[in-house]
């Protein structure tokens, strides 16, 4: 999978995560910068990052994620190849 | 696909694409309670749950009419985040108006004995118990049995505990959680017989909270039931836990609030009561018009015919419990009937169906027919056909009818009927045995109407009985149960205790009759109160006057009048007042003094009305037989 599209399908899984279509993902967003990112929104967003992508993450990874650019390189890791 | 039937609520239709622009629109709308009701019937999953609900959050429950308040406190030993939002979307698809406050995290026991906790200040409805083996004291040790009993009974303490302390200090009913266990197993198969083991520890605790219900208004909710349906394994998420301590998985969240609305709606006398049965390619395979008693799908040994057959127990099953059969089905009468007659294989019979409906209407309007001659609202009803387009034109038509989907095998419709739970009950009484007959009685009492050509010459056919007595003892609690309940025939909707209903029985000052009607189908029992109390210029004024809607349209409020009437004359007493208070359930009688030939006196600026009647009045009597039960007292005054 592409960059490009993990980026476009993690975009929508964001829209519908935090109820905003306003919001646009660069690598270095953090969960600072988007109002409603709290640590329900957190675990809403790895679940359905988890359902979408086909992947698990472990404590530790979701521990270490600190933006945008270290979960989709966590998902192009993980991710089943094809 | 099994499992997911469960965790994706498939009997209910998949959502709309412009859902998250609807969802938004309820900030807007004129009636968000009716919206959002319609938006929460469609099949969501946890996120469409937190949209939906969080905007019914910020719009508020008192914004949502006619959707009903229900207030429900939560407390567990996970995390809760998630609960509040997705019960309150949930709750709107049983027309529930939920208001929903959480206790913080763990906060289970301290929460129920402080009277100043968050949740017993918030004074709720019910409290959901969402407890589960790592919010007890609980120690598995395999083998021991003296660890096994002491986990036992102190688990069950600590439940009761916190049972008695909301009792106390909120007042409220609990809705108490069996435990599923874990599917990790520590030998085996093994396990369940080896005491201390999660497995054996789990199962007689669930039996000892299961019992604890029995004889308190508290309501069990049997997660460990629900859990194991859906597959433990996919119930219990370890990295959902250690993550975010969440009790089960996200993905069965969905399941997990509908089935604690179906609790809530059915503990308010929501759950649904008659369940409309398609014929064709639903109750059997293949179209008897065209295919003919030989050639429909119905047998043993046939694996369409059995799928169908399992359709049919589920439907005796549900009537000996007291869910009410019909038929509504696009066929000609003579025919439709004749598998019910003729085929051998058939397990319902025709006596089991309280109204057949066939003939070439839509299905909206014999289901509307249907729910009429049964006396039951709408929302009373499950529809079931095999024909989506049959099931698209109801859900248009009639909102309120749950409609559930059909996958394309037969073979699963009875499961997916079950899966719905339309027919939850917290109770099961006796009288809920006979409760199908019951209706079904009512039903052929409507038959008899449609056939009579003239009201009067139907009314004759019943061979109806009505007795007039006094207030007594034997009646009273009857009595003060029709007049805290009656809301729709009740002129005044003024509500009296029992203790209230003992001072106006020894109050000779004061006239009240219970009425009884017996026809020649049954015993109707005590339908209607009257009470009548002395007023100004020894006029008597009726303070009450309430009937059943069972007997509508039977001509008893022309028998009653007739019985005051003569009562008033002996007493002496110059005219009789009546008096109509509207509320919102009543205007069935706006114009009851009107038609029985009463004239307006006043009428106020908020619709309540007076009447009056001289006591000479002639009014003519309905075809019935007159009984007088009064003592002996009574009499010779």
């Amino acid at each position: 999978m592409s960059t490009d599209e993990i980026y476009e399908k993690l975009t929508q899984i964001f829209h519908d995560v935090f109820d905003d279509d306003s919001i646009a993902l660069k690598p270095e967003l953090t969960a600072a910068d988007v109002e409603e990112w709290d640590s329900l929104n957190h675990i809403r967003l790895v679940l359905a990052v988890e359902k979408e992508f086909g992947v698990k993450f472990s404590a530790a990874h979701v521990a270490s994620l600190k933006n945008v650019g270290d979960l989709v390189k966590l998902i192009q890791e993980r991710a089943p190849k094809k | 696909m099994s499992s997911s039937l469960y965790t994706e609520l498939r009997w209910l239709p998949p959502k709309p694409n412009e859902f998250p622009a609807m969802c938004k629109a309820l900030g807007t709308s004129m009636s968000p309670g009716s919206e959002a009701r319609a938006l929460a019937q469609f099949g969501l999953a946890t996120n469409d749950l937190i949209r939906l609900g969080r905007n019914l959050i910020r719009i508020g429950p008192s914004a949502l009419a006619p959707l009903q308040p229900f207030k429900l406190g939560v407390i567990s030993n996970a995390l809760l985040d998630l609960m509040a939002p997705v019960l309150t979307a949930t709750a709107a698809r049983y027309g529930i108006a939920l208001e929903c406050v959480t206790a913080d995290f763990g906060q289970t026991t301290a929460e129920a004995l402080d009277a100043e906790s968050v949740i017993n200040r918030f004074r709720p409805d019910a409290v959901l118990m969402a407890i589960d083996h790592r919010g007890l004291p609980l120690r598995f040790v395999a083998g021991s049995r003296e660890l096994h009993e002491e986990g036992v009974s102190a688990s069950l303490q600590v439940l009761t505990t916190i049972r008695q302390g909301f009792q106390e200090n909120a007042g409220c009913v609990c809705i108490v959680q069996t435990i599923p266990p874990p599917p990790e197993a520590l030998f085996g198969s093994l396990d369940r017989s080896i005491p201390g083991t999660p497995r054996s520890v789990l199962e007689d605790l669930n039996g000892a909270i299961a019992k604890s219900i029995d004889g308190t208004p508290d309501i069990l909710f049997d997660v460990a039931s629900l859990a194991s349906t859906v597959g433990l394994s996919t119930w219990y998420s370890p990295s959902e836990w250690n993550l975010a301590k969440l009790q089960f998985s996200e993905a069965c969240l969905p399941l997990y609030a509908d089935h604690v609305l179906r609790l809530i709606a059915a503990s308010r006398g929501k759950s649904r009561r008659c369940l409309v049965l398609d014929l064709d390619n639903t109750l059997w395979g293949g179209v008897i018009g065209d295919d003919g008693l030989d050639g429909i799908k119905i047998a043993q040994g046939d694996a369409v015919g059995e799928a169908h057959l399992e359709v049919q127990q589920l439907a005796l099953d549900l009537r000996s419990r007291g869910v009410v059969l019909a038929v509504c089905s696009k066929n000609t009468d003579e025919i439709a009937r004749q598998p019910f007659r003729a085929h051998p294989e058939m397990r319902l019979k025709e006596n089991h169906i309280a109204v057949f409906q066939a003939n070439w209407d839509d299905k909206a309007t014999n289901i509307t027919a249907i729910a009429d001659t049964l006396s039951l609202g709408l929302e009373s009803v499950v529809f079931l056909d095999d024909n989506p387009v049959e099931r698209d034109l109801v859900r248009k038509e009639l909102p309120q009818v749950a409609v559930p989907e059909l996958p394309d095998d037969p073979a699963h419709y009875a499961r997916y009927l079950a899966a719905a739970g339309y027919f939850e009950a917290v109770r099961f009484l006796d009288e809920d045995r006979a409760k199908a007959d019951m209706y079904k009685l009512n039903a052929e009492r409507a038959t008899i109407r449609a056939r009579s050509t003239d009201m009067a010459s139907y009314l004759a056919t019943l061979d109806m009985e009505i007795i007039f007595s006094p207030f007594d003892q034997i009646g009273r609690s009857r009595i003060s149960q029709l007049i805290n309940k009656s809301n729709q025939f009740n002129l005044t909707t003024r509500r009296y205790s029992e203790a209230d209903v003992a001072q106006i029985e020894r109050d000779e000052h004061v006239f009240a009759l219970q009425i009884r009607l017996i026809d020649k189908l049954g015993d109707n029992g005590m339908i209607s109160v009257v009470i009548c109390r002395p007023a100004d210029e020894g006029d008597w004024e009726i303070d009450t006057w309430l009937m059943s809607c069972r007997v509508l349209g039977r001509g008893v409020e022309v028998m009653v009048l007739r019985e005051l009437l003569g009562a008033a004359r002996e007493q002496g007493v110059r005219r009789i007042v009546g008096r109509y208070i509207p509320t919102e359930r009543n205007a069935l009688v706006r114009d009851h003094y009107e038609k029985l030939g009463f004239s307006l006196l006043s009428r106020d600026s908020d619709g309540t009305s007076v009447w009056v009647l001289p006591v000479d009045a002639d009014v003519t009597p309905v075809p019935m037989k007159v009984t007088r039960q009064f003592p002996a007292v009574e009499a010779s005054r």
